[in-house]
């Protein structure tokens, strides 16, 4: 029994021809780690926004079910929406330094959600910022608790950034490539954090990333997109043994390997790209017609 | 979104296009007040004295728009009025443009002790209350046609410098300004051919604004008696007199009003048209 | 330290910013063609007591020496005597202060609740035709003057609907038990609502006239800044915790988009208070501003003088004090 359920979920610019998301179907069970890759632009972000209903006021739903718990979140009134994935779901975002309130302190930051959504008591918001800190290595928490953001260091920020996420306990993360705007010797550290911290908090996780060496590490599934359209479903060890269809095939042997450095860069070869093209194309006659 | 930007595209030409025309229907009555106007503006007849609008009872025919305490036709005089303020609006509006701007292209463009001055100049002006200013000069040239043009390029030329200064600094810290340089241009040669055409569009949209305020600063003069010395009338004068008599006879009052606030409305207007006209985004 | 040169530099460019306008007044008054001396004498007055008159108010020494001689008083807290009073202008001055302060902070008031809730609900209603009414609506606002807003609003509450007073301060008959003369202030403390309300019912036509070109700033900058604030990564994760769009705005992106209108809006906020000057007089309201206008008609020297450095001190005061507002409010700088 998943968690997150996704079934068909279709989604464009408004007034634009094109979708954006292509019949979109995954699904996370409690506790699972699935990784949502693909190159920029395929839609990954999309869908983690859609989840937890911050899409672009450009983009709409065109037909779909997002079911979070059994429920159909694009069903209920906006007001319960807010509510429900505010209450179960979490977000750790990308860009650490645009990602927390220049104007307030991070404490406010981290238990806002907790006093305000979920009515705990300052005393037990706070202490549990604090656990919290304490979880993800930050020294001295009561101290940054007080600093601002722009006190913080990028790496330091992720951190609490990480740690307001498991803040309200959630039963679903969203992670938006939480680790591209880091520095390469920051990003080992802030991923063994992430993936200790759900391995703790049991946590199901969505994590967004173009970079498949993450997903080796983090994950136990994996949906691969192209255009808006998943073209490989399956679980880790079966994709890096043998991933199935050809634009993921690609994919793999396009990623640097380190154990082999001087083997030249393969690019994802023309006809790949014009075959999973095609199967985008069939897909829009497809809708289009039905 | 396509919708979003058709109706942009819309809009701003309507607004373009009726701002323009007032201001060419005002242009127009300037040129040819003395012809198309039904009576003397000058003419006073006491047995004529607060005649409402044509639309309302008691009112003599002749008299569209109703005539003031000493029986003069508003309408004729709100004519005549437009010559002053077309007057004030073109010739001020530009003089006050062309000082303003040089000065701020100077300092802005030159830096250094150039700069510092201006700066300092624009600071102490900034610390004077406009309209007390104006009105302290013309108290002491003296009222007339060209006080009022001067006062208006004396008060009103930091607005000017202020946003052209800002702008050549911008301009004068880019890339472009530093190739000219090593080209071998020299420093005014700069200045005018690569940095004035950039700033052009802020100038000239500013010129419509100033337009605009020199059209009011003129009617707020007027209103305290300190505008031409000449009995020609002025919009500002009119609603001066009909300020005092505007529970007896408000049309003296709203005419005129009427008559600046769509003038103002469509220089700025006019200004915000040109502007968007100019913003390489919408192109 | 360096917060101690940064106060100093501000001092001595404020210092030589009020010379400046010290001097240019001075000088500009002095090429007066009218004789303010003979405008003040009945017609049948001798050379004698013009020349009497004029070494009085020392306008028979050089303007240098004039100058020395006015600058050393200042210094002393003396500002002459006006001529058409024969009062100290000091005292004229710092009397009619009160009623123009009071106008321009009522104005300031209303200006930004005004302002703050076209942004706001413009914010709220984004993508709607609702917000586009606002936008054009406001941009409308944006080109009209507060002399024009005073014609308009005289005729609209004074003559079609009288509901509000379009001259003087306080109802004539009314006696006033006010020690000082901010009366507005006054009447609050002294519970006296029946005057207060008198008095509000006089103010508030004058001041919605100043306030409303400054409502129209405020309302297109703080929404453009908003407009670019709710784009931030840290309004959308507050969606994410449950927060509806209005707490997303008001507590999220508001405190942020304020700071870099604060700027502007001082600057406004002294052109608003030069506005008193036609405004004051518009509505025969009594203030500085219209008794600045008496002054120059009646080339009472001293006395323009007296208003005109007062006005520039209120300007630069009010831009020290949003210049610190900034700095304190920034939490950037706070640490700085």
């Amino acid at each position: 029994m998943s968690f997150l359920e996704v079934r068909n979920l279709s989604a464009r610019v408004r007034g634009a021809p094109d979708r954006l998301l292509r019949d979109v179907s995954l699904s996370v069970a409690p506790g699972e780690v699935r990784g949502l890759v693909g190159e920029s632009g395929a839609g990954k972000s999309m869908i983690g926004k859609a989840v937890l209903g911050i899409l672009p006021r450009a983009v709409e739903v065109l037909c779909g079910e997002i079911l979070l718990g059994g429920t159909d979140l694009l069903r209920l009134p906006p007001a319960e929406r807010r509510r429900r994935i505010g209450a179960t779901c979490a977000l750790i975002p990308q860009d650490p330094l645009t990602a927390l309130n220049p104007s307030r302190r991070i404490g406010p930051q981290m238990t806002d959600r907790l006093v305000d959504i979920l009515g705990w008591t300052r005393a037990k918001a706070d202490a549990r910022a604090r656990d919290l800190l304490a979880e993800v290595q930050i020294a001295d928490p009561d101290r940054v608790l007080r600093q601002y953001p722009h006190e913080l260091s990028g790496g330091m920020r992720q951190r609490v950034l990480i740690a307001s996420a498991f803040a309200a306990e959630p039963k679903l993360i969203v992670a938006d490539e939480p680790t591209t705007a880091l520095d390469v010797t920051v990003q080992k550290e802030v991923l063994r954090l992430i993936a200790g911290m759900q391995a703790r908090h049991g946590t199901a996780l969505l994590f967004v990333t173009h970079d498949l060496g993450v997903v080796s590490k983090v994950c136990q599934s994996l949906s691969v997109l192209y255009a808006g359209m998943v073209v490989e479903d399956t679980t880790v060890r079966d994709f890096f043994r043998a991933p199935a269809h050809p634009y993921a095939r690609a994919l793999l042997a396009a990623t640097p390997k380190y154990t082999d450095p001087d083997r030249s860069l393969v690019p994802v070869a023309q006809d790949v790209l014009d075959g999973v093209q095609a199967q985008v194309d069939a897909a829009d006659r497809g809708w289009r017609n039905g | 979104m396509r919708d979003g930007r058709g109706q942009v595209r819309r809009k701003v030409g309507l607004r373009l296009w009726l701002s323009a025309g007032w201001l060419t229907l005002l242009l127009l009555a300037a040129l040819l007040a003395p012809w198309i106007s039904p009576k003397d503006p000058l003419a006073q007849d006491l047995f004529l004295g607060r005649l409402p609008p044509f639309w309302m009872a008691g009112t003599e025919p002749g008299y569209w728009l109703g005539t003031d305490s000493l029986g003069r036709d508003v309408l004729s005089r709100i004519l005549h009025g437009t010559r002053v303020a077309m007057t004030v609006a073109l010739v001020a509006g530009t003089i006050t443009c062309v000082i303003g701007a040089v000065l701020g292209l100077l300092a802005g463009f030159l830096r250094g002790w150039v700069d510092i001055v201006i700066s300092r100049l624009i600071d102490i002006w900034m610390a004077f209350p406009p309209v007390l200013f104006s009105i302290l000069l013309i108290a002491v040239i003296g009222p007339g046609l060209w006080s009022i043009i001067l006062a208006i390029v004396v008060i009103d030329w930091t607005r000017f410098a202020r946003v052209v200064r800002a702008e050549a600094m911008g301009q004068g810290a880019m890339d472009y300004v530093a190739s000219a340089q090593v080209a071998g241009r020299g420093r005014m040669g700069t200045m005018l051919v690569e940095i004035l055409p950039n700033v052009l569009p802020t100038i000239i949209v500013l010129l419509t604004l100033e337009m605009g305020i020199a059209v009011i600063v003129e009617a707020i003069l007027s209103f305290v008696n300190l505008s031409i010395s000449t009995d020609d009338p002025t919009w500002g004068g009119m609603i001066a007199e009909g300020r005092t008599s505007v529970h007896q006879a408000w049309w003296v009052l709203v005419f005129p009003l009427i008559t600046l606030f769509l003038t103002v409305l469509s220089f700025s207007q006019l200004g915000e048209g040109l502007k968007d006209r100019f913003d390489p985004v919408l192109r | 330290m360096p917060l101690f040169r940064a106060v100093l530099l501000r001092l001595l460019t404020t210092a030589v910013t009020l010379l400046g306008v010290a001097v240019i007044v001075f000088v500009v008054i002095r090429v007066v063609p009218g004789n303010p001396i003979a405008m003040m004498l009945p017609p049948g007055a001798t050379d004698e007591d013009v020349a009497r008159l004029t070494a009085l108010y020392g306008l028979d020494k050089s303007v240098f020496r004039q100058f020395l001689i006015w600058g050393g008083g200042v210094l002393h807290g003396d500002f002459g005597t006006s001529i058409t009073t024969r009062q100290p202008v000091l005292g004229l001055v710092l009397g009619r202060l009160p009623a123009t302060l009071e106008l321009s902070v009522m104005a300031l008031v209303i200006a930004t609740a005004l302002g703050g809730f076209a942004a706001l609900t413009g914010t709220r209603l984004r993508g709607t035709r609702s917000e586009a009414a606002i936008d054009v609506a406001n941009g409308m606002a944006l080109s009209v003057p507060d002399f024009l807003w005073g014609l308009m609003l005289i005729l609209l509450f004074g003559v079609l609907w009288p509901v509000f007073h379009i001259s003087g301060r306080v109802t004539p008959s009314i006696e006033l038990p006010f020690t000082t003369n901010f009366y507005l202030f006054e009447s609050l403390i002294r519970l006296r609502l029946d005057l207060w309300w008198d008095i509000v019912s006089h103010m508030l036509l004058p001041a919605l006239a100043l306030a409303l070109p400054l409502a129209a700033i405020i309302g297109q900058l703080l929404k453009q800044s908003l407009k670019e604030t709710m784009h931030l990564d840290y309004v959308t994760l507050s969606r994410t915790k449950g927060y509806s769009e209005t707490h997303v705005i008001t507590r999220e992106a508001l405190p942020n988009a304020i700071l870099p209108t604060l700027t502007l809006v001082g600057v406004q906020f002294t052109f608003l208070i030069g506005g008193t000057v036609i405004i004051e007089r518009l509505f025969s309201y009594e203030g500085l501003g219209n008794m600045a206008i008496d002054a120059v008609i009646n080339r009472d020297l001293p006395l323009i003088q007296g208003i005109v450095i007062l006005f520039a001190v209120i300007f630069t005061a009010v831009n020290l004090i949003v210049d610190l507002a900034y700095a304190a409010l920034n939490p950037r700088l706070r640490h700085a």
